[in-house]
């Protein structure tokens, strides 16, 4: 009989299992016997994560079953690191919030991974990328699952390499292997934040496990002015926005698009991005203390959010709109985060992955029928010739857009309202964000203007090639667009559903996140939310004019002070170069040319040449005369017992 | 008077043992035949063995005289015989000092054991192997022996295995050319 | 505080002690192996010497034992010296020390 909590091991050793198979059998270019071939590569990936997908799936039903929510499946696998009293076991917890998620990766995860079947059928190696994708779930799965912060730091430097592997899939081209590399480094200064917020943790509270931490943290109160506190939460949420790209650290998030589609579905949409996100909702007993931190948050997160959805606007390449609107999106999370409302950053992250992954992969299926191009300009009427990709990817830019009863309509008026309402909250946040849901409705509804109506402007080869994708790939398509449309539903809020639809994330993770504090007249939440709709509505509205009406994807080129601005990302990549690549670099060359050449080599090759000497001065004494030896020895022994005598005497 | 010999003719004896071994290991030194030096050797042993007596360590006694003067001199009486006696043309220094220094050097050394132990006194832990109880015990070579198959079999095991390959390497250094 | 056992003891813990000093010094003048094998032998049996005199003087048995041993790895350690002895003399025809420098290349 297996005890239920072993399955939580069995979720993360699935995908590794998974990965050793392809890496030791398909990746690795073997003489003596044959490489397993990329479609069963891919079956094998695919499964594991599915069985994990199930696993998750009973698990996560067991603990609905439990009397209290608050109850956790834990699982101690071995004893990691044990020096004195200071012991990390590798111990794993499902509780509701890191069973959701769980569910979410290995869901979404898994349905990826099927699409990846066929994106990556004409790929060289499919067996390395499907061998990488196997461990970025295994990582994912140890950051959500892990029960105290190092194990959360084991998976979420796992998910920072496969990111960096997956980025430059395509190592061949520089500039592929070159944004992997900026990812990588971005992303480390974040850590470097995490590392040390972890550090002050444990020198002020003795544990990192998280249920103690949030025990010990329940005899505090909310902590008055800038603290140790709020030292520690500000760290962590550096090394949240390298991770979940926030500003200052999110320039590495457009340049990793340089991966395979499915892999920006996959992390850089539905589950990597967001681990920031994870990481201070499950630490919201921590950040709920410093509200400090939560106006850092909040302020961060809207600028984050208007900032990217302004450059999203005039982006030409598919995949950087998409992007640029991750960043966007991540940013209302934080939003969320700042204002103090976990549940619905949750909540968002959750309908996020849903209709994020939806279009990415919808923008691989374009990709992968336009023969690799991306850059929107040249496509145009495309939904004649893929109807399942348009009518999928037009759920997706409502539910992102934040139209009634699809999801992100839910999540999205659940933030504004929170970031209005909760103490935390005010007036210029809620326009921040306001403000950002009507460009985000106006970017989308550009991609879906210049992408799929008005007429063809691609050449005439590749408008000959045009198809649907097989089903293999908009199988997992519609599956997305319908958990796209009715996602929302998971967290119904009370002024719409009463008490005939109950707010079941609400419910679920009562108790395991603080409770949001957002509170008001029900008139006001409901004129609000009419707002936000219209809002949304005229963003689509204005797109649609613009881009399909007066045409004017070429118009916008004119104006080129602003443009150019908005295209280059506000020219932030230019001024990071200039402002820390640069000086880095030269304070480096120093070091090499001044530093290391002539300093440190000049003092090894001094002590280098002093022992030469002194060993050609030495070298005298050794006559190869036995006697010599002898007679030395003998009277060096007389010395030390001496030496010994003298004390015992 | 009698008396006077009977207890004091075992010290005068235990004494003579000490004298003459201490005589026939100068002669070891110093004398320049090896076959006279290898002699004077076989008498050291012999005294030592005698002195091992009187202290009723019977066992060691024996083997001293089995093992020490019989097999080990033996050898080293065969190899002289084996090699030519003129073998080694300079068996002393020329220079005088290399002769006074290692003079001094062992005289500084026998100085500072004999102060050292002058000045001993005995250790407080005292064993139970009193000369009493080694005889109730069924004797020395009894005790010794129950002693070394039990809480010494492991490296008794060892120095059998140790022998067994000094003989196999002795057979092959002195079988094989050097060249 | 009590001297070492009884006078048997500290006679042949002084023989001992002139016999390691005449072994020493033998090693230190002589210029032929075999001699030195058996200045050798003479250290080791003054050792020996000891061994047993604090066996007696502290009712211990383990020193004889010790003993024993040490007979036995002396045995040895005189088979493969002799060894080297008739493989050396093979080579150079004489078992001085004067030749044997090869420490110093």
């Amino acid at each position: 009989m297996v005890e239920k909590t072993q399955l939580l091991g069995l979720i993360i050793l699935l995908p590794i299992l998974g990965a050793l198979v392809n890496g030791i059998f398909g990746a690795i270019p073997w003489k003596s016997f044959p490489r397993i071939p990329g479609t069963v590569a891919g079956v094998i990936a695919s499964g594991c994560v599915f069985v994990a997908f199930l696993l998750a799936c009973s698990l996560f039903s067991g603990l609905l079953g439990h009397e209290s929510v608050q109850s956790a499946f834990e699982h101690n696998a071995f004893p990691w690191i044990s020096v004195g009293d200071f012991r990390i076991p590798m111990q794993f917890r499902m509780d509701a919030l890191s069973g959701i998620l769980c569910l979410v990766v290995t869901g979404i995860g898994f349905l990826i991974h099927v699409y990846s079947i066929s994106y990556m059928h004409d790929d060289g190696n499919p067996a390395r990328y499907f061998t990488y994708l196997n461990l970025f779930t295994a990582s994912m799965l140890v950051l959500i699952l892990g029960a105290s912060m190092p194990i959360l730091f084991i998976g979420w430097e796992g998910v920072g390499l496969c990111s960096y592997l997956l980025i430059g899939f395509w190592f061949e081209d520089i500039e592929k292997a070159q944004a992997g590399k900026k990812a990588f480094v971005v992303n480390r200064i974040g850590d470097l934040g995490f590392l040390l917020g972890m550090f002050l943790i444990f020198a002020n509270f003795h544990t990192l496990d998280f249920m103690e931490l949030k025990a010990a943290m329940g005899s505090l109160s909310v902590e008055v002015g800038f603290g140790v506190l709020t030292l520690i939460t500000l760290l962590l949420f550096v090394g949240a926005t390298g991770k979940s790209a926030q500003i200052p650290l999110f320039v590495w998030l457009p340049d990793a698009m340089a991966g395979p589609t499915p892999v920006s579905a996959l992390i850089h949409a539905a589950t990597m991005v967001t681990a920031g996100v994870y990481m201070c909702c499950r630490l919201g007993f921590l950040f709920s203390l410093t509200p400090i931190t939560s106006t850092v948050i909040a302020v961060i997160a809207v600028l984050t959010a208007f900032v990217s959805a302004t450059i999203a606007i005039v982006q030409t390449d598919i995949k950087k709109v998409l992007a640029y609107s991750t960043v966007s999106q991540l940013g209302f999370m934080f939003l969320a985060v700042g204002v103090g409302a976990y549940t619905t950053a949750v909540f968002h992250l959750i309908t996020h992955a849903f209709f994020k992954a939806l279009m990415f992969l919808g923008s691989g299926s374009v990709i992968h029928a336009m023969g690799g191009e991306q850059d929107m300009r040249k496509m145009g009427g495309l939904k004649k010739y893929m109807p399942i990709t348009y009518w999928t990817f037009v759920a997706g830019t409502l539910a992102i857009s934040g139209i009634p009863i699809f999801a992100g309509f839910f999540s999205k008026d659940e933030i504004l309202w929170q970031s209005f309402s909760s103490p935390l909250g005010g007036l210029p946040l809620y326009i921040g964000g306001l403000l950002t849901a009507g460009l985000t409705a106006t970017y989308m509804g550009r991609l879906v203007c210049l992408t799929f109506l008005g007429e063809n402007r691609s050449s005439h080869e590749v408008k000959h090639h045009l198809h649907e994708s097989p089903l293999v790939m908009t199988i997992p398509l519609i599956i997305l667009g319908l958990l796209a449309t009715f996602g929302g539903f998971l967290g119904v809020p009370h002024l719409l559903g009463g008490h005939a639809i109950p707010n079941i994330l609400e419910h679920l993770l009562e108790g395991v996140v603080p409770a949001s504090r957002g509170e008001g007249a029900a008139a006001l939440e409901g004129t609000l939310m009419f707002v936000s709709v219209l809002v949304a509505c005229g963003g689509l509205y204005l797109s649609y004019w613009l881009f399909l009406v007066r045409k004017s994807q070429r118009a916008a080129n004119q104006e080129k002070g602003v443009h150019d601005f908005l295209f280059n990302s506000y020219y932030v990549n230019e001024f990071y170069d200039l402002a820390v690549v640069k000086p880095i670099y030269k304070v480096s060359v120093f070091l090499w040319k001044v530093i290391d050449v002539i300093v440190i080599d000049g003092a090894v090759m001094l002590t280098a040449r002093a022992s030469a000497f002194s060993g050609k001065a030495i070298r005298r004494l050794q006559t190869g005369n036995l006697e010599h030896y002898l007679l030395s020895f003998i009277f060096g022994m007389l010395i030390i017992l001496y030496l010994l005598l003298s004390h015992a005497f | 008077m009698m008396e006077l010999i009977q207890t004091q003719l075992p010290n005068a004896l235990y004494t003579m043992f000490c004298v003459f071994a201490a005589i026939a290991a100068l002669g070891v030194v110093s004398l320049k035949n090896p076959v006279s030096a290898a002699f004077c050797l076989i008498m050291v042993l012999l005294n030592v063995s005698g002195i091992f007596a009187f202290q009723q360590a019977n066992f060691v006694a024996a083997v001293q005289v089995l093992v020490y003067a019989g097999a080990i001199m033996v050898l080293f009486m065969f190899v002289i015989m084996l090699l030519s006696i003129e073998s080694v043309a300079h068996d002393y220094p020329e220079s005088k000092l290399l002769i006074i220094a290692p003079v001094i050097l062992a005289f500084v050394f026998l100085c500072t054991m004999v102060i050292v132990l002058i000045h001993g006194h005995a250790s407080p832990q005292q064993g139970n192997y009193t000369v009493e109880a080694i005889q109730q015990n069924g004797g020395n070579i009894r005790v010794v022996s129950e002693v070394m198959f039990s809480d010494y079999i492991l490296p008794f095991q060892i120095v059998g295995a140790l022998l067994m390959f000094a003989v196999v390497g002795a057979i092959t250094l002195a079988k094989r050319r050097m060249d | 505080m009590d001297k070492i056992g009884d006078h048997y003891v500290l006679q042949a813990l002084i023989l001992s002690a002139v016999l390691f000093s005449i072994g020493l010094g033998g090693i230190m003048i002589r210029r032929n192996l075999i001699a030195l094998l058996m200045c050798i032998e003479l250290m080791l049996t003054a050792v020996n010497i000891s061994f047993v005199s604090f066996a007696r003087a502290n009712h211990d048995i383990n020193g004889q034992l010790m003993v024993f041993f040490i007979v036995t790895v002396a045995a040895a350690e005189s088979a493969i010296g002799l060894g080297l002895l008739i493989a050396l003399y093979r080579n150079l025809k004489e078992v001085g020390t004067a030749k044997l420098s090869a420490l110093k290349e």
